[in-house]
């Protein structure tokens, strides 16, 4: 999805250039870098991709979106991006403003439940929200007892348990003990529950993708220069080997979830065909990072396990990204469930029907 | 270099959805018919011949070729529903499947008009049955080293030497091999190679079966005494084939056979767990639907790259690279799956039949039509690393 033709998608991957750069984002010893890389992308209107025009977003469409997701994925990108515009997309679903600064989502984990009480508050726990110590606001689904809400939170009313995730970004345990929301409306009917699980899942398989492609790029770049027993370990055919199947590693990742990505921006409703686009990436793009992840390391050496070098900033977020909106494991037992009780003959009419 | 990674989402078009409903309809008639059994894959059938005049009667053969060669220039994309529903059916194809992947569009673009004229609405109609001589004794994937020898003499050439592992030879009307025309240069060791067309009821051809580890003898040795090829059967440039071979690898690696072999053992252990499955066998099977839509959104994206007149050549390559290692593994893990279903013998008994043929046909599908190897060199090259 290297759409370098799409204005919006280019915008986003001049910014992380200038200003992600990810020698100088590495060699950083603070966080300076982090305040102009956010206000190029504000000014840009990108974390509110998703957010239509009259409510202060930008109003790109879902392709173009995911598109810069992608992008922001070989980026290896460390600032709420994502997590901003899947907010927005939320909050939009049931017509709610966006506010104009970084955001996020909840829940991330299949079980992790947020209630809505009848007076009118949140109430549950919240495991693995991405920056969410670094977003002034959290865009919620909770259950009501008249079906599904969705809300906009303040992170400063919540209860927040810093963590960090493999690739030391922010992932924290959210804790909502009766927090009265900025906002709050019921979910269109049609809004499915794992609605937001299947919309990040999506995000997370693009970012993977992406950040494979740049294992693979880095990789191949290492391999055409580093020389070991008198040439360059580029001619060795064990290393052209292991290049070769992180390369497909790396297709079958960026097939699958450009697939999923296009599906979602083409449907109506989220039936089983779009679950099967949505997890199977999800379940690939995670097996490929891990496949992915160890051949680049075993390319690179040792140069490569050392902090200074740039590679464990694609290959830690792949591996962490795995974890986010439900890992491979929860999806793949959903998925054979839902095969399962389709009976063995509809199996094949399923997988041929995208 | 990452231009390899373009897998764009292609969709099928809705005529295609038309045409597989015929399909279906079809081969379940077939079905009915006693053509094949779509559960019993070992079973061969004994029509295969009539099955391929039926399938080209329906237009389904030589689908994007020009229709004054008795082609029905519809897209790759109808194509490759045609295939894959052939395939995930366990269908009777290898009369045709040959010709209609390779031969014909070989014969397309180097055959001199006239046998284009002659052999392609053949083909089309599903009567005629191609072998691929590559393969020698003593050169495999090493495809340049064969020696297979062509001699020129009056108004052809004389072809001596032998082939080897050359599916339905037994059974073919022709063969397009390779066989050398010239040494080998110390520049170019690819070159002295000439693709040629053989009629195999030529005088001078004896074709001796292998049997192989399934049961089956579908692959044979063909040996060549002085067998008489004429000129206009030369197929593009003498000693020049190494320019040839490269761009059919497209046609030959992307498509749904090259992920759907095994697939059948899929269906069963779905059908075996029941509507209920444990959570081991859930995550298992989940998974494996997971690879194995991943797998065919990159192969009908291939095919949507041949549409738009592409040579997907690494692209296809992985696809093949990925989807015959799956497919070669697939019978193992549904083996693991199976482990704790209960033995109800009305539904264990196919899958365990199905298994154990699987299971033989496996260690094949990462050799044929190009090893593991051979495709990891290939998408090396692409990436700049040789």
């Amino acid at each position: 999805m290297a759409d370098n033709d799409n204005i919006v998608v280019a915008t986003a991957e001049r910014i992380f250039a200038d200003l992600a750069d990810p020698q100088t984002v590495t060699h950083s010893k603070d966080a300076s870098w982090r305040a102009p890389l956010w206000q190029a992308l504000s000014e840009a209107g990108l974390p509110l991709s998703w957010v239509p025009e009259n409510c202060n977003g930008s109003g790109a469409s879902l392709a173009d979106g995911f598109g810069v997701i992608n992008a922001a994925g070989r980026a290896g990108l460390s600032v709420p991006l994502a997590e901003t515009m899947l907010a927005g997309w939320l909050l939009a679903q049931a017509g709610i403003a966006s506010p104009s600064d970084a955001m996020t989502v909840a829940p991330s984990l299949p079980k992790d439940r947020i209630t809505l009480n009848d007076d009118g508050t949140l109430s549950g726990v919240a495991r693995g929200i991405p920056f969410a110590s670094e977003a002034r606001h959290i865009a919620v689904v909770a259950n009501g007892a008249n079906g599904l809400a969705i809300a906009l939170v303040t992170t400063a009313d919540c209860r927040i348990t810093a963590g960090l995730n493999l690739a030391s970004d922010a992932s924290d345990t959210v804790t909502f003990d009766k927090v009265r929301p900025v906002a709050i409306k019921p979910a269109p009917r049609e809004f499915d529950a794992t609605a937001l699980l299947l919309m990040g899942g999506v995000a997370r398989s693009l970012q993977i993708a992406g950040a494979l492609e740049s294992m693979l790029e880095i990789s191949v770049g290492y391999a055409n220069e580093r020389v070991a027993f008198e040439k360059k370990i580029a001619k060795f055919q064990a290393v052209q080997h292991n290049l070769a199947k992180l390369a497909g590693e790396a297709a079958a990742a960026l097939a699958a979830a450009s697939s999923a990505a296009d599906a979602i921006a083409n449907a109506s409703r989220f039936g089983d065909a779009i679950f099967l686009e949505a997890v199977g990436a999800k379940i690939r793009c995670a097996e490929a990072a891990e496949k992915g992840a160890a051949i680049a390391h075993q390319v690179h050496g040792a140069i490569g396990f050392t902090s200074e070098h740039i590679l464990h900033r694609y290959t830690m977020r792949a591996l962490a990204w795995r974890d986010d909106f439900g890992n491979e494991s929860h999806w793949a037992v959903e998925l054979g469930k839902r095969v399962a009780a389709r009976g063995a003959d509809e199996l094949w009419p399923l997988v041929a029907s995208r | 270099m990452t231009a390899a990674l373009r897998f764009d989402p292609i969709r099928l078009p809705p005529e295609c959805e038309a045409l597989r409903k015929d399909v279906r309809a079809f081969l379940a008639e077939e079905v009915a018919a006693g053509t094949f059994d779509p559960h019993r894959p070992q079973r061969e059938g004994n029509d295969a011949r009539g099955f391929s005049r039926r399938v080209g009667a329906r237009g389904w053969l030589g689908m994007t070729w020009p229709k004054q060669y008795g082609g029905h220039e519809r897209s790759f994309l109808e194509r490759y529903v045609v295939t894959e529903e052939m395939r995930v059916a366990n269908a009777p194809t290898r009369h045709f499947f040959v010709a209609d992947r390779q031969s014909g569009p070989v014969l397309l673009k180097y055959a001199p008009e006239h046998i284009k004229m002659d052999i392609l609405p053949r083909i089309c109609r599903g009567e005629v049955c191609f072998a691929i001589g590559m393969s020698e004794p003593n050169s495999g994937s090493d495809l340049f080293a064969a020696k297979t020898k062509a001699t020129k003499t009056d108004g052809g050439w004389l072809i001596n030497g032998s082939k080897i592992w050359t599916s339905s030879a037994h059974v073919a009307d022709y063969m397009i091999a390779i066989f050398r025309t010239s040494p080998s240069t110390k520049e170019n060791r690819r070159h002295g190679l000439t693709q040629f067309l053989v009629d195999m009821k030529t005088p001078g051809i004896a074709v001796n079966p292998i049997r192989q580890i399934t049961g089956q003898a579908e692959f044979n040795e063909v040996v060549f005494t002085d067998a008489f090829v004429p000129d206009d059967h030369v197929l593009g440039e003498i000693d020049g084939a190494w320019k040839q071979a490269t761009s059919e690898l497209a046609y030959e690696r992307s498509g749904p056979e090259r992920f759907l072999e095994t697939y059948y053992v899929l269906t069963e252990l779905v059908r075996a767990v029941g509507l209920n499955p444990d959570t081991r066998a859930a995550e298992g099977i989940g998974r494996l639907v997971a690879q194995l839509h991943t797998m065919r959104r990159m192969s009908v994206s291939v095919a949507g790259m041949l549409q738009a007149g592409k040579e997907p050549v690494v692209e296809a390559s992985i696809v093949k690279d990925i989807g015959t290692v799956w497919e070669q593994q697939l019978p193992h893990r549904v083996r693991d799956l199976a482990a704790f279903v209960d033995t109800d013998p009305s539904n264990h008994a196919t899958l365990a039949d199905q298994l154990a043929f699987a299971t033989k046909v496996a260690p094949k599908l990462t050799i044929q039509g190009g090893t593991t190897e051979v495709l990891r060199g290939i998408i090396a090259r692409g990436l700049g690393l040789r």
